[in-house]
């Protein structure tokens, strides 16, 4: 039954890795970046709703909304005034921007809330289910969370095959100067994929702080570069990767919580995506390239 | 016994038979013109030669010596170099290094000799100056020498590379599209330059080219490929007139 | 030849650039112009143009982007300043000590330089910053639950806590898990830092012209045309990769005889530690191993030289940081700045003209 447990709250983080994961893996299919920044974004989601929620004393609903319109015009905006001007340039100088952002990031609010963790409170108030005679408890949390990963990555997919938007999007992300001859606007579509990937992050940091409630300005640092991970293990600029990359980082990570070292969990969890990334270069569903000679 | 004997080589790319049956027999000396539409197969046939691709089936022979299967390395080392129909030069290095990195396995000291400078640096140094000068001198390059690769005019961008190859003192040299992007005064002399390159280094010369003014100017014998095959092969003159071939070019 | 002066004029400023900066420092501290503040910042500047020079190696120079330099000098620190603690009674002076921890230091890191690229080094890109990173957070996780211990049976290892290693009376526990090590002599000196630096320089500029730099940058340049000439790709790339380590393992050895306690905290070898290299690499120039020194002495000083800004110093960072790579690097900044240059240039011609 705990073997149970560990896992079903595996999936639960893992579903905030792929979700978190699929922003990075959107940006990098369509920029051919490494957005460093991305997982300082959930913290400032967090924040938002920390600030509505709990300063303001508005009830949660209001908290993730606001989270998410700010951090999309924050993404944009990041878009547009750092990472547009270097569109061309090397892709070194783009992550050392990205950086630069993060750090950004994360000093503006350390001066705004301090560097002492804020205690969170849980904008879901889903009660927990007990199972077999109360030997499985999975908590409210845990089920929103694998429940909003599915809806998102079921809504990601239909909007991407169905939309204009969408199609948009793949085309730029196969060939910039071809989408371009047929008309897409690709600083548009570029700009709506950092939108949405900012969006999820908004979403991402309203699930992450719930499951661990405690807040800093470096917060989502190691859950950034861990869907990060994710997003290579799956294959980066797969969708459907992100997804199970996400999610089987999460189990990896709890199970080895729980079975083999809590101290040791990262360095597990990496040494996997190094296996991974030995035997398939790509990432698992990753597709392979060819230098033509 | 021919130079270089191809027999029977053949590679398909996910059930497309990109190159199939292919042999050729090269001998020293020679100037051999490999032409054929666009997308016969003949870089593909470069590739397979020098190891990048590895042929699923069919044997290479260098001066007797089987070089089927081997690495890229090994195959230059044994006496292939070439050039890129898409010119691959060491772009952030000068003139001068992009042949003294030719010259790297003629001339030999350690990492550590390096390092310390100690005097056999200095002098296998100056050896490979000189020697890479002489080659700059022969694609009259030697004044451009301390340029770097990408601030060289398209044409002498050309010639850089069939230096660099020639320094790795090769057997045998394969130049892919050596005119292409050429206005014809840049295409004459560089006839000039390949024949005297044969001559002045006992050179045996395979080329891919689209210019039959430089094909039938230049080339002993020819091979020409159509859909990954031989159509024919033979004496220039023979297989330029061959109904096939200009039937495979322009169509029926 | 023309350019191998050139080459040699180039390195000379570069050694003298450093030697000035030891002089002036020294001429400032003696003359007591130097606060103490500035005085704890040597060593560590040392350190990090050890960093940026040899990660140059690796990015600038092999052209393969590595998140892992902290890494490193993570095993470079760990192995040397164990050194040292076990070698206490053995080897009494402190300076030989130091002298043969940096050499062991570096060889260890080395070797892991080795261990990690041969299999890592057939990644490109992306994947090999992504897998890079991985390994220098699995580095630092493993030390943190390392735990050594010697009594006179001899070593003992645990991964679980000092306790476990079962010492008897006379044991001591070398390695504390995430403690790490404590009681390292303070044996680094601004002046040893600088020799270091001197050394780093010496080995990167002189391998860079050589034969050996030529091949790595063949591959840098043009990866299919360096092996059809016969250069041995896997052979160069590893070479430069475990120089690269094996110089961050010296900068680690100096980075631990520099503090009496040593742990692998995230701030110090985790992953920020990488980034910030290689900002000093990136901003000082690909390739351009004055630009790392300077970048480094420059980017270290900046948030300390803003310390009167207190609380903003970082945010000031972080906005320079974007502010530099836009105006470097945005193809509409380069295109300005080319227009900018050639109106001077014509202006200067005219001018001239005028003149004459």
């Amino acid at each position: 039954m705990s073997f149970l447990s560990y896992l079903i709250n595996g999936i639960s983080l893992g579903s905030i890795y792929a979700i978190i994961a699929l922003g990075y893996t959107m940006v990098y299919g369509i920029a051919r970046m490494l957005n460093f920044a991305h997982g300082d974004i959930i913290m400032v989601g967090g924040f938002v709703i920390f600030t509505v929620v709990s300063t303001l004393s508005l009830p949660p609903a209001l908290g993730i909304l606001a989270a998410v319109v700010l951090c999309t015009i924050l993404g944009v905006v990041i878009e547009r005034v750092a990472y547009k001007p270097l569109r061309g340039a090397s892709s070194l100088a783009v992550l050392i921007t990205a950086i630069g952002v993060s750090y950004l990031l994360q000093n503006v609010a350390l001066l705004i809330f301090g560097s002492n963790a804020r205690q969170f409170t849980s904008v879901v108030n889903v009660p927990g289910l007990k199972l077999a005679d109360g030997a499985l408890t999975i908590s409210g949390v845990t089920m929103v969370t694998i429940v909003t990963c599915i809806v998102i990555m079921a809504a990601l997919t239909q909007f991407i095959n169905r939309t204009k938007v969408g199609q948009a999007m793949l085309a730029v992300s196969e060939d910039k100067g071809a989408a371009t001859l047929m008309g897409i606007d690709v600083n548009r579509t570029i700009a709506i994929t950092f939108a949405i990937g900012s969006a999820l992050a908004a979403v991402a940091g309203a699930l992450l702080c719930s499951t661990y409630p405690s807040l800093t300005p470096y917060t989502g640092s190691m859950p950034g570069i861990k869907a990060f991970v994710a997003a290579v293990f799956g294959g980066i600029g797969s969708i459907p990767g992100a997804f199970i990359g996400g999610v089987l980082l999460g189990v990896i990570e709890n199970l080895s919580k729980a079975y083999i070292s809590s101290q040791l969990s990262d360095a597990i969890v990496f040494s996997v995506l190094i296996v991974v990334l030995l035997v398939r270069p790509t990432g698992i569903l990753g597709k392979k390239i060819m230098e033509k000679v | 016994m021919a130079m270089l004997d191809v027999r029977n080589i053949g590679i398909s790319f996910g059930g497309l038979k990109a190159v199939d049956d292919f042999s050729v027999a090269i001998e020293k000396g020679q100037l051999y013109g490999l032409i054929g539409p666009n997308g016969a197969g003949k870089t593909t046939v470069f590739n397979l030669l020098t190891g990048v691709y590895k042929p699923d089936n069919g044997s290479i022979q260098l001066d007797g010596r089987n070089l089927t299967g081997k690495s890229t390395i090994e195959i230059n080392k044994a006496g292939i170099a070439r050039t890129f129909q898409n010119i691959r030069l060491f772009k952030e290095l000068s003139v001068l290094d992009n042949v003294k990195a030719g010259l790297h396995n003629y001339y030999s000291y350690s990492a550590v000799t390096g390092i310390l400078r100690l005097p056999k640096y200095h002098k296998v140094e100056r050896e490979m100056n000189e020697r890479a000068m002489e080659l700059l001198k022969v694609f009259d390059l030697d004044k451009e020498w301390d340029y770097k690769a990408s601030n060289l005019p398209y044409g002498k961008q050309r010639k850089l590379e069939i230096a660099r190859a020639l320094a790795t003192d090769p057997k045998l040299l394969l130049l892919d599209e050596p005119a292409a992007g050429m206005n014809p005064n840049e295409t004459a002399e560089l006839m000039d330059t390949i024949r005297f390159v044969r001559d002045e280094f006992d050179m045996t010369i395979l080329l891919i080219e689209h210019d039959m003014k430089l094909v039938s100017g230049i080339c002993e014998k020819l091979t020409v490929l159509n859909f990954g095959q031989v159509l024919t092969q033979g004496e220039t003159s023979e297989v330029l007139n061959d109904k096939r071939v200009i039937t495979a070019y322009l169509g029926e | 030849m023309k350019s191998k002066n050139k080459i040699l004029v180039q390195n000379s400023i570069t050694y003298g650039l450093v030697i000035l900066c030891w002089i002036l420092a020294e001429v400032l501290i003696r003359t007591g112009n130097m606060s103490s503040l500035m005085k704890g910042l040597l060593v560590p500047l040392c350190i990090y143009v050890i960093l940026a020079v040899s990660l140059n190696l690796t990015v600038g120079i092999l052209g393969e982007l590595s998140l892992g330099h902290a890494g490193f000098m993570c095993v470079g620190a760990f192995s040397g300043a164990f050194f040292t603690k076990v070698m206490e009674t053995v080897i009494p002076s402190v300076g030989l000590r130091f002298f043969l921890a940096l050499l062991i230091g570096a060889a260890v890191a080395g070797i892991f330089g080795i261990l990690i690229g041969i299999p890592v080094l057939r990644l490109k890109g992306d994947y090999l910053a992504i897998v890079t990173l991985a390994f220098g957070e699995i580095i630092k996780n493993l030390i943190n639950v390392m735990y050594v211990g010697k009594d006179s049976t001899g070593f003992h290892f645990s991964t679980k806590d000092t306790l476990s290693l079962g010492l008897d009376e006379s044991g001591v526990v070398l390695i504390k898990g995430a403690q790490g090590i404590t009681g390292t002599p303070k044996a680094a000196t601004f002046t040893i830092g600088v020799l270091l630096v001197l050394l780093t320089l010496f080995i990167v500029l002189n391998l860079i012209n050589s034969r050996t730099g030529r091949a790595i940058m063949s591959i840098r340049d043009n990866r299919i045309a360096a092996e059809s000439i016969g250069i041995n790709i896997t052979k160069y790339k590893l070479m430069a990769f475990a120089i690269s380590a094996a110089l961050a393992g010296v900068a680690g050895v100096l980075y631990a005889h520099n503090l009496s306690s040593l742990a692998a905290t995230p701030k110090s070898f985790g992953y920020n530690m990488s980034i910030m290299i290689l900002v000093f690499v990136v901003l000082g120039g690909l390739g351009n191993i004055r630009g790392s020194i300077i970048a480094a002495v420059v980017l270290t000083m900046l948030p300390e030289l803003l310390r009167g800004l207190n609380d903003y110093r970082m945010l000031i960072y972080a906005v320079v940081l974007i502010v530099m790579m836009i105006f470097n690097s945005s193809p509409k900044a380069i295109e300005m700045r080319a227009v900018f240059m050639e109106k001077l240039r014509k202006n200067r011609k005219s001018t001239t003209k005028e003149a004459a």
